[in-house]
């Protein structure tokens, strides 16, 4: 028990740093430079409260239970030897992680307000339309794992996917309607985070550590480079559809 | 009762998937019985528990706060009547600020700053990547609130950033190419996405003439472009800098 309670005051105190820059920046621009009240106060800091709690939760819950797991599943399915059920596995594992991501409920459900809030959905659309927004994203990190975990298999270059990816990117934003451009650009860094960062990044260094002749650093990496690029595209073609 | 029970079962709806795929490659794909399943279990409601909070949180304390901040430096009581680009200063002080501040805490970032370390010899130092970043985000997120203001279109910026790239990677060291690239994605952490998206979509909606459905997003793909112009550039100066001085011997 007791060293359960070390181990949960260790985790506060690491959402505690991750939380005091804003907290530190807001604080001194409110005192300093703006010198103004804030209005509902203890709201905001219950919510805080919220915000440390849940977010230390969160992080012993991923190293107890779904790290460990995640990680012995991708090293299991690169030794098994099956490039096609390695290629499933890589495609449900960036799926899975990306629909969990909190960074990403939370942007979803933003833009899907700002949209209803032009009339461009019905207020009953409001739910669907962030669901469908986020599945949208998470299919595509998805593909995203697969092309990266085919890339360490057949050794293409990093940089002929990325420059495709950016022309990509260019050809679609011609023709996607103007206002999802802001959201879908900003879906690429929104969905590698917290989840899906740790688990892909174990995948690709472990598949380029078993392959001879990759280098774990160099072949490892690069997977995010691609989930980061993907659901920018796959956002605008959303965007053209609904 | 039940609005307190909702955020749990909504959040239910959203790790389900990737507690399907595990349990379900495990036993299923693998046949394999789970190791050390009483763990994973706690894992899981740990991490169901977590989120719920910590979503009903950032909708009770930071997205106000963003919107706050974003709506208190542009009010013309602060700001004056002469509304030009230049006048929103605090704005871009502001976006610096909490860009480098949150980037520098990252726990993430550290981790890839160490194997950076690694796989340059040491040539590249730990915390100087730390710092490249973090720059890079400060930049990033300082010219994208200019862009709300100004109202230009996102693409502009960014498919110039993608130029700048690859011009870029053209000449940069091979062997950081892939760490650069990652680190843009790496920088936008849980904590730091809603409190940047909710000052983009706040500016928008204050700022006259701008529509924050068009204009507010994109903070965030700022802040991932921009580290890896900063950590290319890095990379590339400590090359030179070190061949200089490979030369002088």
């Amino acid at each position: 028990m007791k060293i359960i309670f070390k181990i949960f005051i260790h985790n506060l105190l690491n959402s505690a740093k991750d939380l005091a820059p804003i907290v530190l920046v807001i604080g001194f621009f409110q005192l300093v430079v703006l010198q103004q009240n804030i209005p509902n106060f203890t709201d905001i800091v219950i919510g805080a409260g919220f915000v440390l709690f849940g977010l230390t939760l969160f992080v012993y819950g991923l190293n107890l239970g779904l790290f460990p797991i995640g990680e012995a599943l991708a090293l299991a399915f690169i030794k098994e030897g099956s490039i096609i059920w390695l290629l499933i596995f890589s495609f449900a594992l960036g799926f899975g992680t990306t629909i969990a991501e909190p960074a990403l409920i939370v942007v979803a459900n933003e833009a899907a307000n700002v949209t209803q809030l032009n009339g461009l959905i019905k207020k009953v659309e409001l739910q669907s339309y962030a669901q469908m927004l986020r599945y949208t994203i998470a299919i595509s990190v998805g593909l995203s794992v697969l092309i990266g975990v085919l890339r360490i298999i057949k050794g293409w270059s990093l940089m002929h996917l990325i420059i495709s990816g950016y022309l990509l990117v260019i050809i679609t934003t011609a023709f996607a309607p103007e206002y999802i451009i802001g959201i879908a650009y900003d879906s690429g860094g929104v969905t590698t985070s917290t989840i899906t960062v740790p688990l892909i990044t174990a995948l690709g260094v472990g598949l380029a550590s078993s392959i001879r002749g990759r280098n774990p650093m160099t072949d490892g990496f690069g997977m995010i480079a691609i989930a980061s690029l993907l659901p920018i595209i796959a956002v605008m073609i959303f965007g053209m559809l609904w | 009762m039940v609005n307190l029970l909702q955020p749990f079962i909504n959040m239910l709806w959203d790790i389900a998937p990737i507690a399907l795929v595990l349990f379900g490659f495990q036993t299923l794909i693998l046949k394999q019985r789970m190791p050390n399943l009483k763990k994973m279990i706690v894992g899981f409601i740990l991490v169901w528990i977590g989120l719920t909070f910590f979503i009903i949180g950032l909708e009770k304390a930071l997205f106000p706060l963003g919107k706050l901040m974003a709506v208190q430096l542009t009010s013309p009581t602060f700001v004056g009547n002469n509304i030009s680009w230049e006048n929103y200063y605090w704005i871009y002080i502001f976006a610096f600020a909490i860009g480098f501040s949150t980037t520098i805490a990252e726990p993430s970032l550290l981790a890839v700053a160490i194997k950076a370390n690694q796989v340059s010899g040491g040539s590249i130092k730990t915390w100087s990547l730390r710092i490249t970043v973090a720059i890079g985000v400060a930049i990033g997120i300082s010219i994208g609130s200019y862009r709300i203001i100004i109202g230009t279109p996102i693409h502009y910026f960014i498919i110039t950033g993608y130029v700048v790239v690859l011009i870029q990677t053209y000449f940069a060291p091979k062997n950081i190419i892939a760490l650069a690239y990652d680190s843009g994605g790496v920088t936008t952490s849980t904590v730091t996405v809603p409190i940047v998206a909710t000052l983009g979509l706040g500016l928008a909606s204050t700022i006259e003439g701008r529509n924050p459905m068009i204009d507010g997003f994109g903070l965030i793909a700022f802040a991932s472009l921009f580290p890896i112009m900063s950590v290319l550039a890095y990379a590339q100066i400590t090359y030179f800098l070190n061949r200089r001085k490979k030369d002088a011997l």
